[in-house]
């Protein structure tokens, strides 16, 4: 965990409103997990206040990469920046995905904009795993395949696709998959979390959840994003340093 | 040059630099340690500490504001028990002076917790919170009744022979009514100003942002009124005063001793750079050296009105 200046090398924008931060670090991108976050401040001035949590992308040589969208006043802000500028950073925080396990396949499920921490993921995986990657957006200008392998595609208004959210995606698609010994990881909105959970313990599959809450440090100070634990009813994880990523059972959605 | 004396003494506690770390915005101190040498800072305030933990609230917990957040955290700890056997022993290692914050639901909690906390040599100094607006019980149902902030100065005096600072709440008319009340009952000093109770709704479901619906906000919003409600106490009130609200670098602080604090302590900065309490301290060392102020609590309260 580090502060670190960092230099923005190239944006790319994938689609209508997705950018893509290609960023200089070598502190960073050589310790970063797939998985893992960075907690980036946009601006020196207190506006926007707090820094902004981002999953990181994709890691390349001395390079890590941001995928965002344009959403609220940082995500604006940080739009804004060109190729030169540089990037106070705080991470690598939290604990990213544990894909080392005793699986064949990794299914890996995004929902939206959820498929960010999955590029790096899959650079990990792919040489040793098999992979299917099923993503879903509300419709066709939602969806992102930058650098995911094996993608099967849903739509909730059925532009693109299957028409249907991701989990239904996945289930028509199990009998292919079932053979295998499968694992898998999700990101995206609670919603699909929560089905993806649901699906993993019916059918009695290892299932990782990257969560998401508003947190303002990103490192357990402020106490700021509590999740529920499984286990013990009294008791909160944070999803900046328990998570962002779970094991599905440990968390109550 | 001579060296800058930054001492400075709050009531019997003497601390090394006016510099401390606020309640609930840095734990207890291990996260914040891998970024800043502790050892460094006048002092950590941890976390509002009670009897038995205490689990907090359901999330959204935080809100950005125009310059400033809203959190309603709910006093999430670890109780009394683990605090002692974990928490206090780190700190001490780490050579920075505690002072322990307070939080209870009754007069009997925090006189209760005051007994057993007063045991611990590590711990210098208590800082009493009556002004949590976060939680239902306790908190502000306190910090808004003089009588009550009597009451639990009085009882905790009685228990304490340990420097006691009350946290004042700002959502009062007459915020010096408090200090003085706090400094009849033996208060050493009173810290100012806890959270500005606010709220946001969601335009299209018009419901909450927050869970708790109300949060307490921080951060450089509210800065302007904690400066003045420093001022009105040091005009009214001889008692020391540590300024808290929206320090986010050294000028902010300087502003906050100029207005009467004797130290200051930094809260939501943490949040965004877990190092500022090291740039204040050194930015605060050179605008003395600069100005030739051979001891920095000559500051405090140097205000000029014509």
């Amino acid at each position: 965990m580090t502060i670190t200046e960092a230099q923005i090398e190239e944006i790319i924008e994938l689609e209508y409103n997705i950018h893509l931060f290609k960023v200089k670090s070598p502190e960073i991108a050589n310790v970063i997990n797939p998985g893992e976050f960075l907690n980036i401040r946009i601006s020196d001035l207190p506006i926007p206040l707090l820094r902004r949590p981002f999953s990181v992308c994709d890691v390349e040589d001395d390079f890590f990469y941001l995928m965002f969208n344009t959403m609220g006043m940082g995500t604006k802000l940080l739009s804004l920046k060109k190729p030169g500028e540089y990037l106070d950073v705080l991470g690598p925080l939290g604990n990213g995905f544990n894909f080392e396990g005793d699986f064949d396949r990794a299914v890996i499920l995004g929902g939206g904009l959820g498929v960010a921490p999955f590029p790096y993921l899959t650079r990990k995986i792919k040489d040793k795993k098999e992979i299917s990657t099923f993503i879903g957006g509300r419709t066709k200008s939602d969806l992102i395949t930058y650098g995911l392998e094996n993608i099967h595609v849903s739509t909730d208004d059925g532009s693109y696709g299957f028409k249907g959210n991701v989990v239904e995606l996945l289930e028509i698609n199990f009998d292919n998959l079932k053979n295998d010994k499968l694992k898998i990881f999700a990101c995206g909105p609670t919603p699909m979390l929560v089905a993806a959970k649901k699906f993993a313990e019916k059918e009695n599959i290892e299932c990782e959840l990257s969560t998401e809450c508003v947190m303002a440090c990103g490192f357990g100070i402020c106490q700021g994003c509590p999740i529920q634990s499984s286990s013990d009813e009294d008791k909160f994880l944070l999803v900046c340093k328990d998570g962002p990523v779970f094991n599905s059972k440990e968390i109550i959605l | 040059m001579s060296k800058v004396d930054l001492s400075v003494n709050i009531g019997s506690l003497k601390l090394r630099n006016p510099i401390l770390l606020a309640s609930g915005t840095v734990g207890y101190g291990s996260e914040i340690s891998e970024f800043i040498d502790l050892k460094k800072i006048g002092a950590i305030v941890t976390k509002s500490i009670s009897l038995k933990p205490r689990k907090g609230n359901k999330p959204q917990r935080i809100l950005e504001t125009s310059s400033g957040m809203l959190n309603a955290i709910g006093l999430t700890n670890v109780g009394i028990e683990k605090f002692i056997s974990e928490k206090i022993p780190y700190l001490i290692k780490q050579d920075v002076p505690i002072i322990c914050n307070i939080a209870a639901s009754t007069i009997e909690e925090y006189v209760e917790c005051v007994k057993i906390l007063n045991e611990e040599e590590g711990i210098h100094a208590f800082e009493i919170n009556i002004s949590c607006p976060n939680v239902k019980e306790g908190g502000l149902q306190f910090g808004n009744n003089e009588k009550m902030v009597c009451k639990i100065t009085e009882k905790i005096r009685a228990v304490t022979k340990k420097p006691i600072i009350i946290k004042l709440s700002p959502n009062v008319s007459n915020i010096s009514d408090f200090a003085q009340v706090a400094k009849k009952e033996g208060a050493d000093a009173v810290s100012a100003i806890n959270t500005i109770i606010g709220t946001a709704f969601n335009i299209k479901n018009k419901k909450p942002k927050l869970k708790n619906i109300t949060g307490g906000l921080s951060g450089p919003a509210i800065k302007p009124i904690a400066l003045a409600k420093v001022f009105e106490i040091h005009q009214k009130v001889k008692i020391p005063i540590i300024g808290i609200g929206g320090i986010m670098n050294w000028q902010d602080a300087v502003e906050f001793l100029i207005a009467g604090s004797s130290a200051v302590q930094l809260g939501t900065v943490n949040f965004i750079d877990p190092t500022a309490s090291l740039k204040i301290l050194n930015g605060l060392m050179d605008y003395c050296k600069e100005n030739k102020i051979d001891n920095i609590s000559s500051l405090t309260g140097s205000y000029q009105l014509d």
